[in-house]
């Protein structure tokens, strides 16, 4: 029942065998060790769990690994490069955006994707960017404001 | 949470997939409804096809009379379709209040429709906008106008072995101004109660409309008589308010924890108005 899949995760091609009923979330955190995506709900509403797939935002616990195979996943491991933090990291940290962090990876992950399509978001847009991703500490007005730092960081920068 | 052990079968084309299915196997498209159900092990088959990178369902093709959405397009996609945009609004609409953005980016028409949660966005858009849908199965491939494919609970025309290779949207003067309204269960983001209104005004008057509820029965349905009432009017608010009677008549309203029955018709109402209100 095994499938080989080859999967490109922040740069490195892994190549393995799954079951078919490995979720792309296990794979990552138990099979390649990339623990910094997390599993909330485990029911597809919290967003912990979200990493880039060729380049999109989705729930990889609600993708199975098998499915990645071919594709180029992004974590948050991968946002930093260099030993430098990513605009979105940088922004968390100046921002306050995290309380106890559970939720702060996937909010990363849908922030990085929102702004790659959209550059210089308005509070509105960066708010409904944000419907599939939970935090119960924040009350969000802080991530809202380390996204604007990102946004704001990455306009200077580019 | 982990689904029960099955057989994963990566499918190159939708030939393919229905070739790949068996006794007991079942096609995974965007996998964010099924894939949910797997886990909580509401759903356990043998052998899951997967057609999501079948390449060939995925696009969205404008023809001269009709747009044809794949099977495989997602929500995104459709979310930002200009062609759709200008010619069915009420899609794009939908599409960009469906679920969340990382839903967007996986799941797709195709696998919504053959889903058919009573609480979708797809049907009622569906119905309104007069689509056809287009299946393949192993002898060949077939067409099933709109009217006839949603059968009741999770159920639909669709039989076993057929996959959904795409949806054809007429391009019609209703598409062209229609809207889609929602009111929204806060967490997942299904309709409690959607409206999806399509209405064609030719010399001042209405000439056809079709207005179609989800969420509020076992599955999507037209209100023929609301479509009726509006015919030969002018499309003014007064005209919408005495066209939209009690829009639940003849079907039996869902009750849950987050609308009762008596709140839930009072809703149906509401957004029924609402939708046609956004056509003024």
């Amino acid at each position: 029942m095994a499938n080989k899949i080859s999967v490109t995760v922040n740069g490195t091609t892994h190549t393995g065998e799954v079951e078919g009923r490995v979720l792309l979330v296990d794979y990552l955190r138990e099979h390649l060790s990339l623990t910094g995506t997390h599993i909330g709900c485990d029911t597809s509403s919290c967003g912990a769990c979200t990493v880039h797939v060729d380049g999109k935002a989705i729930k990889s616990c609600t993708m199975l690994a098998a499915q990645a195979d071919g594709a180029s996943v992004t974590t948050v491991e991968g946002l930093s490069s260099n030993g430098e933090l990513h605009p979105i990291q940088e922004g968390f940290k100046e921002e306050h955006g995290l309380q106890c962090g559970f939720c702060t990876p996937g909010m990363m992950m849908t922030a990085t994707d929102l702004l790659k399509n959209n550059a210089d978001p308005s509070e509105q847009e960066i708010r409904e960017a944000l419907e599939g991703n939970f935090c119960r500490c924040t009350g969000y007005h802080n991530i809202v404001k380390s996204i604007q730092y990102a946004a704001k960081k990455m306009a200077t920068t580019a | 949470m982990i689904p029960t052990s099955f057989e994963y079968k990566n499918a190159g084309s939708v030939a393919d997939a229905i070739g790949m299915l068996g006794d007991d196997g079942q096609i995974l498209g965007g996998g964010q409804s099924l894939i949910p159900a797997l886990k909580l092990r509401l759903n356990s088959p043998g052998v899951l096809v997967d057609i999501s990178k079948v390449d060939a369902i995925k696009g969205i093709s404008d023809n001269e009379k009709s747009i044809t959405v794949g099977g495989g397009a997602t929500h995104a996609s459709i979310a930002s379709n200009a062609d759709l945009d200008s010619a069915a609004p009420m899609l794009v609409q939908a599409a960009r209040e469906i679920g969340d953005i990382q839903v967007r980016n996986r799941g797709t028409i195709g696998g919504s429709i053959a889903h058919a949660d009573p609480a979708a966005d797809w049907p009622a858009v569906l119905l309104a906008s007069d689509a056809n849908v287009m299946i393949q199965n192993k002898d060949g491939k077939r067409t099933v106008d709109i009217d006839q494919f949603f059968k009741g609970f999770y159920e639909t025309a669709l039989e076993e072995g057929e996959v959904i290779t795409g949806i054809s949207i007429p391009k019609s003067g209703f598409n062209k101004n229609s809207a889609y309204a929602k009111f929204k269960q806060p967490a997942s983001r299904f309709a409690i109660v959607g409206c999806a209104a399509a209405v064609d005004i030719d010399g001042g008057v209405v000439k056809e409309a079709r207005v179609a509820m989800t969420g509020v029965s076992e599955c999507a349905y037209r209100v023929t008589a609301v479509e009726k009432a509006l015919v030969g009017k002018a499309l003014t608010a007064e005209n919408i308010e005495a066209a939209v009677g009690d829009v639940t008549e003849g079907r039996d309203v869902m009750s849950d924890h987050y609308a009762s029955e008596k709140y839930r018709t009072h809703l149906a109402s509401v957004y029924a108005k609402r939708a046609l209100k956004k056509l003024l």
